[in-house]
């Protein structure tokens, strides 16, 4: 059915959405790539020519952390929304229409948050101040209120908090598409939830929980306010020392560098996941 | 061996009545078919035995206890969905080891007894295979290999062969049969299609519209039916507007009286309206129109080959009449026939 409707579809309709690509993509691509390798000029600007000073700059430990930092920080706030939002799709796919709408609606409305209220919000409710930490007092858990911000825990509160509608949103239409026979099926059978869950959800929606967990890291590795707001200055990724760079210390060239590095190193990530779903699919 | 008791199964969703008081006795190893037209609630009664629906009212008895709410995963059944709810992540042997990994049986054993499933159902060797690469005769059996792998209590089914094309359908009911009487397991097949039942079940369970219509052997619910909706629904039955006599001794159909023999079942009152039910190879045909004969015309007659099958029109009535070829009438289309029907095979029914 699928390769019918793939030949319904002339193959030359393909290209208007390939230009479109090739326009709003690859040239401002290629003209970063042009910058990164471009030579810094002392009055804060650029000129075209090979300089691979950049480079040499990013290759440096301290950049090398950073990374570390920005991959680790992505690829945990992925983990954690995936995690979470799995079984949380699972028991919305369980409840009536009217309630799964209104849920669904409610994250879409979340969407439209920008970073910066997100980040300025969780920032005052861990406050010190402000925070939960007086509601903890109140309730007699604590004795006086403290601030949880900033911190690795503010972070990854603000980074699953930008990524777990998205994930919710992404894990939904094949959670919704699965026969409900087939867990029910597993339960005539001697299943229990908790065994449904890991013999028969998990395994069939792999490649769409590959999808959500690539979709969170490379979503929240291009946050670059959150980890300035929620994180301490060792949590800040490589997308803050960028927009620092570029718009901050003036040196386009380095940050073009550090954002081609990026892209690579998410390439990357990306290639080895694929890589690791796909082996198991094999395995089999 | 297990018997089973439904006792006033009953089932709302909110104000429609999906199911009311459903009361029957399954002796153990019996093959029961649950029959009725689309929507009146077989799958759902399957659904309250395997416990996949709580029963709005009654009790479900397994083997004598109480297992109205034992959860389903703790029931040990084995059961058949109408889409065979085959996973498409496992292979076919993983499928029908399915319910034994679950109960964590070490897996030399697990693979000997997929063996065994596999030659049940007479698909050795293919254990290897995926799902999306068997025919539709094949994912049947394998479903059916995995119901039956824990050695079930209760079978259930809900029209396993309802996707199959009609030789494939008719082939795989005599095995499913033959299967069922070598295990001994009791078993409850749903179906629509009445010669399912009756080439199956030991017992048959009519129902419409929620509720039970007549329990009992196939051959007795056909010859004997309870009502007018069981006449039409079990095989072909000419169903007739009639009177029946202050004494029930005879009944009168478009103005003949038609005196009742021993044998004949009257289950409609004396002296009201009634349907006069008479199979079609109860319906006798003579050339001429006697004095007792209900004068009908031939409208048109399909030679079947192993049968004739002769439809006729009486008036207010239409007819059909079937009879092997050699007793074919000597008639064309449009002749003037006489109507007797076979003393003892005449069912008068409550209108
Ligand atoms: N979950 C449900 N909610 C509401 N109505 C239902 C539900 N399941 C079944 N029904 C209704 O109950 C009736 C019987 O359904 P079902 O048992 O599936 O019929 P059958 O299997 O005999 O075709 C139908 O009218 C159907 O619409
Ligand atoms: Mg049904």
């Amino acid at each position: 059915m699928s390769s019918n409707s793939l030949h319904a579809t002339p193959g030359w309709l393909a290209l208007l959405p390939a230009a479109v690509l090739a326009v709003l993509f690859l040239v401002p691509f290629g003209i970063m790539v042009g910058v990164s390798f471009a030579h810094r000029a002392p009055g804060g600007f650029f000129e075209p020519g090979f300089d691979l000073t950049s480079y040499a700059r990013v290759f440096t430990p301290f950049v090398g952390r950073v990374i570390v930092t920005s991959v680790t920080l992505s690829a945990a706030a992925a983990t954690i929304c995936v995690a979470l939002a799995f079984p949380f799709v699972v028991f919305l796919t369980q409840l009536g229409r009217a309630a799964q709408t209104v849920i669904l609606v409610f994250l879409l409305a979340v969407l439209s948050l920008s970073e910066v209220i997100i980040g300025f919000s969780i920032s005052t409710l861990l406050s010190q101040t402000a925070g939960i930490g007086n509601l903890l007092v109140w309730l007699g858990v604590i004795d006086a209120p403290q601030a949880y911000t900033p911190s690795l825990f503010a972070l990854l509160v603000g980074l699953c908090y930008l990524g777990f509608p998205y994930t919710v949103l992404v894990l939904y239409p094949p959670v919704a598409r699965i026969d409900p026979e087939l867990p029910e099926a597993a339960r005539v059978m001697g299943a229990s939830p908790v065994r449904i869950f890991f013999t028969v959800l998990l395994p069939m929606l792999r490649k769409p929980l590959i999808g959500a967990l690539i979709l969170v890291f490379v979503f929240t590795l291009g946050a670059f306010l959150l980890p300035q707001v929620l994180g301490r200055p060792v949590h800040w990724t490589l997308s803050v020392h960028i927009t620092d760079q570029a718009i901050f210390q003036s040196n386009m060239p380095f940050a073009a560098a550090m954002a081609v590095i990026l892209l690579l190193v998410s390439l990357a990530m990306i290639g080895v996941t694929l890589l690791l779903g796909g082996r198991e699919r094999g395995a089999r | 061996m297990t018997t089973l008791s439904l006792d006033g199964l009953g089932k709302r969703f909110g104000s429609f009545t999906a199911l009311a008081d459903v009361t029957a006795d399954i002796p153990s190893g019996a093959f029961v078919c649950l029959l009725g037209p689309s929507g009146c609630g077989k799958t759902t009664l399957l659904r309250l035995i395997a416990g996949l629906e709580p029963p709005s009212d009654g009790r479900l008895l397994v083997g004598g206890t109480d297992q109205t709410h034992t959860p389903t995963h703790r029931r040990d059944f084995g059961m058949v969905f109408q889409s065979l709810a085959l996973f498409p992540h496992l292979s076919v042997a993983e499928n029908i080891a399915y319910p034994l990994t679950i109960r964590n049986v070490p897996r030399a054993r697990r693979r000997q007894r997929t063996e065994e499933l596999l030659e049940l159902v007479r698909l050795p060797g293919m254990g290897a295979r995926r799902i999306h690469q068997l025919s539709g005769g094949q994912r049947q059996r394998v479903a059916i290999a995995r119901g039956l792998a824990i050695d079930p209590s209760v079978f259930l089914l809900d029209e396993p062969l309802s996707a199959l094309d009609a030789n494939l359908r008719e082939h795989m009911q005599v095995e499913l049969r033959e299967l069922q009487q070598r295990l001994g397991v009791t078993t409850i097949l749903v179906t629509h299609d009445q010669k399912e039942a009756l080439t199956m079940a030991d017992i048959v369970i009519v129902i419409k519209d929620g509720r039970v219509q007549q329990i009992g052997p196939p051959m007795e619910v056909y010859r004997n039916p309870a009502n007018a909706f069981v006449a039409g629904f079990i095989g072909t039955s000419n169903l007739l507007a009639c009177r029946l006599s202050a004494q029930g001794q005879h009944v009168t159909v478009a103005e003949r009286e038609i005196a009742l023999t021993p044998g004949d079942v009257v289950q409609a009152q004396p002296g009201g309206a009634a349907v006069l039910s008479i199979r079609p190879e109860d319906v006798e045909l003579s050339p001429s129109v006697g004095d007792s004969d209900l004068p009908a015309t031939v409208t048109f007659i399909r030679d079947l080959g192993e049968s004739v099958q002769v439809s006729l029109d009486c008036g207010d009535h239409t007819l059909v009449a079937t009879m092997p070829p050699r007793a074919r009438p000597d008639a064309q289309v449009g002749a003037q026939v006489g109507l007797q029907f076979a003393s003892g095979r005449r069912v008068v029914l409550a209108p």
